[in-house]
């Protein structure tokens, strides 16, 4: 078993190289001489080209890329931002908690509120509840979150005074984020483990529990749930690259000091080098993040821990 | 052309027929869905629009800042108040719609046929072209969505062109897969055996045949991507990265307008209202198709 | 086990049983009798529709939710009418203790993700009455594995792990743990591979011998009714056409002209491994059904009684048939 985890782990490897590689030769399209943005308009064109030379930015693409990436791994050195010209590492980093931070809280809003009312809207089917959830869930995917955040801040902070409308400080300035984020979630969430359990409540050994004589209460929990979540928890870990995705958006409508606003703040200034760290950075952990709810899905289900009990 | 092709032709003469039935049947289930038919209705509504803005609102008044007039309320004159440079806000809301489904089209057509094209070779030819084509796909939809797109729209700049190439490139890799598991289970079927032997060339199977049998699960991914395509446009173009002033994107308009929100709600309602209804119109649609195609399926 | 009162331990009287949607209503069972003793073994046969599986499932009253119904009609359990019981006793007393069921695939009749032993094991705690403790349910768990030949270490194992008539042994574990009065069967081995079918039937047809289980067997291989059956009820459209003892429906005589069909040439007791052979046309369409005898439209010896009135049942000691060919000769005697 813990061979097989070894192995998930080493595959980033290559995913991430790949990752780094797609970003790099996105960005390798910017118009603009680095060195020029560097050094600024006044320098003369010798030591533009000097730097350029000492830098190593004449070298082929691939050069380029292969001291690139040995300089992050090795040395954490992701180059120097155009912008404060310090480099790029301590900014990122500094930032990253408060996305990872944002992420978490929201998925785990997300989770904690679509999953249980998804399960009372299956067994409760046709029920009052059940037609609101289902509209109010629709509703919610259609929604643009930033409009939504938007509404939100009208009504609890500047309206109400309850809540911080920006800043990343205190814990009440992630509940309305948390909220704009996760909601959208909450929804997609509510309606996936819906159907999985409507699915698995006409399945034979429902039929067989209950012919034993279980109480409802069990199967709903032993025997529907547990069988259902295995797809609901497939659709969690897909849904973080949204969720990364959305909390960038999210960071800007709030205010936030996270690594989404960086990025945004980084490709207005055009500054490349923290856009690319910054991406590269988000991607490797989302993919992090997918392996570890996989990895969670195997040690589930039976059937596939079964398979790599072996190996 | 005659004997040579006879077998192949009575396999998808068969063919052609069941998929008439299940086409009928199909519409039949589709009208039942009253979600479906609200969708649809919407749909061709925001269609209509957005063909004819310049006849319900002309482009002046989207464009045409007038500082006397900035601010008003919803009145008479101004169905929609005016914004914060005094443009009104009707026009501008009318014309956005134009463009989100400009962002939506153009999106969708390139994930078709570019997803379209791979999909479909890869599940055809597969071997190491496949192998090779859907290892780089798992690259890809390893970056999250949005950051694709933020990465290509600041490399290449921010304009309508380079956010519809944005969204498109990061939504392909979904077709492509989705594609491909679609035409997967045909390629192995008699009738393409049987067509393959009488001579017929592969471009041929595969839009004669191979397509339209597939094209399900395709078109319902389509207009339920397109509602996500099209929160994404205005997400982006409401940080800044999307669609520039003064071009009327509603996701921009609420952009504009945080910092009078407070006084002046209006103006972020409405807006906000309209990316609602073309987003979930677009999702109750895909859904009804969905529950059409496979009644199975239905929750 | 002797019925300390007289009542037979089953009864069904004038049953019927309707499916009803906001669509249209399904008249899946429409008054049938059957009786049912200890140890007996009835072979409840039919084509698919027939409503064999919903008599089963409303024994127990597993009907689907909303959709299902009684409408007619008692159940008796040794003289309790199992309809007028309410839910939580039905659950504690009767499911998976007194009647078990075991359906036909057991390929998705056993929950993936829960150990076989955990399955047993649940059968035997919520109907604990002697307040046994852990160990000794576990114990039990064993021995039931062990009496369908299963060893006991298996027990942590998860259903994929076994093959198919393995699994259904299983079910058959689950459905005794309790060592019920009934076991109602639908079809056991009708998924699994010819040779297993014998092994897993014998198997059954022990069990059932040693722990005294009453058992409703519904199948459409008369062969196996043949090899375990006591008494045979033929089942066609939602109502009992023809039953009898085994010998009754297996000898040559008066049989129901559905029987004939069904059987082809009417086997030996001594044959086994007959196959139905289809009857040409479909059974009626349960929403809409015909008036008079059900069978009317197909049958090769209808007369004109037969479309207008629904014919009377003639007994003949332990044989009785449903059909207007036979109703007259009971007056000749």
């Amino acid at each position: 078993m813990l061979k097989y985890v070894g192995k998930r782990f080493l595959a980033l490897i290559p995913i991430a190289l790949g990752i780094a590689l797609i970003i790099f030769s996105i960005m390798e399209l910017t118009p603009g001489d680095p060195a020029r943005l560097i050094l600024g308009p006044d320098a003369t064109a010798e030591a533009v080209e000097q730097y350029r030379e000492e830098k190593g930015l004449n070298d082929p693409f691939f050069t380029r890329f292969f001291n690139y990436v040995y300089n992050a791994v090795t040395k954490l050195d992701f180059g120097v931002s155009y912008r404060t010209q310090k480099p790029v590492y301590n900014e990122i980093f500094s930032r990253l908690p408060t996305s990872l931070k944002l992420a978490m809280v929201s998925m785990a809003f997300a989770v904690l509120i679509g999953i249980p009312l998804g399960v009372y809207s299956a067994m409760h089917q046709y029920s009052f509840l059940d037609q609101i959830l289902r509209v109010v869930s629709m509703f919610f995917i259609a929604v643009p979150p930033f409009w939504y955040a938007m509404i939100l801040m009208l009504i609890f902070a500047l309206n109400l005074h309850w809540l911080p409308t920006s800043g990343s400080s205190k814990w009440s300035c992630f509940v309305l984020p948390m909220l704009t984020l996760g909601m959208p979630y909450g929804g997609k969430f509510l309606r996936i483990t819906r159907s999985t359990m409507l699915e698995v409540i006409r399945q034979d050994y429902i039929t067989t529990a209950k012919a034993k004589g279980v109480p409802q209460r069990v199967i709903t929990r032993k025997h529907a749930l547990k069988n259902a979540l295995l797809p609901v928890i497939t659709t969690v870990a897909t849904s973080f690259g949204g969720l990364l995705g959305g909390a960038i958006i999210t960071e800007s409508v709030f205010n936030m000091n996270g690594l989404g606003s960086l990025i945004v703040l980084s490709i207005k200034l055009k500054d490349t080098p923290t856009v690319m760290a910054a991406v590269i950075l988000l991607a490797i952990i989302f993919s992090l993040l997918m392996l570890i709810v996989d990895l969670v899905y195997a040690f589930i289900d039976p059937r596939i821990k079964a398979k790599y009990a072996k190996t | 052309m005659g004997k040579k092709d006879s077998t192949y032709e009575a396999y998808a003469k068969e063919r052609r027929e069941n998929r008439r039935k299940s086409r009928r049947d199909f519409f039949h289930r589709l009208a039942k869905n009253k979600g479906a038919v609200v969708g649809m209705v919407m749909i061709i509504i925001l269609i209509l629009v957005a063909i004819f803005a310049d006849v319900i609102a002309p482009w002046d008044s989207v464009v045409k800042q007038n500082a006397l007039i900035r601010l008003q309320a919803p009145s008479a004159e101004h169905w929609f108040g005016t914004d914060t440079y005094g443009r009104d806000v009707f026009a501008r809301v009318i014309h956005g719609s134009r463009i989100s489904l400009l962002i939506g089209v153009g999106s969708a057509a390139f994930c078709l046929i570019v997803g379209g094209f791979f999909g479909a070779a890869t599940a055809y030819f597969g071997g190491r072209f496949d192998d090779i084509v859907m290892r780089f796909m798992d690259m890809v939809m390893a970056i999250p969505a949005t950051l694709l797109a933020l990465s290509i729209v600041a490399a290449l700049g921010t304009n309508m062109v380079n956010l519809v190439l944005a969204i498109s490139i990061s939504y392909t890799p979904r077709f492509v897969r989705l594609v491909r598991s679609a035409v997967l289970p045909q390629v192995g079927m008699d009738y393409v055996e049987a067509a393959k032997a009488a001579g017929s060339g592969n471009l041929r199977i595969i839009f004669k045949d191979i397509i339209p049998n597939a094209i399900g699960p395709i078109i319902v991914e389509t207009t339920q991507s397109l509602s996500n395509m099209i929160l994404e446009a205005s997400g982006l173009s409401y940080i800044g990265m999307g669609v520039q002033p003064p071009n009327p994107e509603w996701g921009a308009m609420l952009s504009e307008a945080r910092e009078v929100m407070r006084t002046y709600p209006y103006l972020i309602t409405i807006p906000g209202i309209f990316i609602i209804i073309t987003a979930l119109s677009f999702n109750l649609f895909g859904d009804g198709l969905r529950d059409a195609i496979d009644p199975r399926l239905k929750t | 086990m002797n019925s300390e009162n007289n009542a037979p331990l089953l009864q069904l009287k004038n049953v019927h049983v309707i499916y009803k949607t906001d669509a249209e209503t399904v008249y899946a069972v429409n008054g049938i009798d059957i009786e049912l003793d200890y140890g007996e073994t009835l072979g409840l046969v039919g084509e698919t529709g027939a409503g064999k599986t919903t008599t089963a499932l409303s024994i127990l009253r597993l009907l689907p939710d909303r959709i299902g119904k009684v409408t007619e009609g008692e159940i008796l359990l040794k003289g309790t009418n199992l309809l007028e019981l309410p839910e939580n006793e039905m659950r504690e007393d009767i499911r998976g203790k007194r009647i078990s069921m075991i359906f036909q695939d057991p390929m998705t009749s056993l929950n993936p993700t829960m150990t076989v032993g955990e399955q047993i094991y649940e059968a035997l705690h919520y109907h604990n009455s002697e307040d046994k403790s852990a160990e000794e349910l576990q114990q039990r768990v064993d021995e039931t594995l062990e009496l369908v030949g299963i060893p006991a270490r298996r027990k942590n194992e998860f259903p994929h792990q076994f093959s198919g008539g393995m699994k259904q042994r299983v079910v058959i574990a689950m459905a005794l743990a309790c060592q019920p009065e009934l076991l109602l069967a639908d079809e056991p081995t009708t998924a699994l591979d010819v040779t297993i079918q014998a092994q897993v039937l014998a198997m059954m047809g022990e069990l059932q011998r040693n722990l005294k289980t009453a058992m409703i067997l519904i199948t459409h291989d008369l062969g196996v009714v043949a090899q375990i059956c006591d008494k045979v009820a033929v089942m066609y459209a939602g109502e009992i056409i023809e039953k009898g003892t085994v010998e009754d429906i297996f000898t040559e005589g008066d049989h129901h002209p559905y029987t004939v069909g069904l059987f082809g040439s009417i086997p030996d007791l001594e044959e086994t491994g007959t196959r139905l052979h289809p009857i040409n046309g479909l059974m009626p369409d349960p929403t809409n059904l015909p008036k008079g005898c059900k069978f009317s439209p197909r049958c090769p010896r209808c007369m004109e009684i037969c479309k207008e009135k629904e014919p009377a049942v003639r007994l003949k000691g332990t044989h009785s048939i449903a059909c207007h060919l036979f109703s007259d000769a009971e007056k000749e005697g």
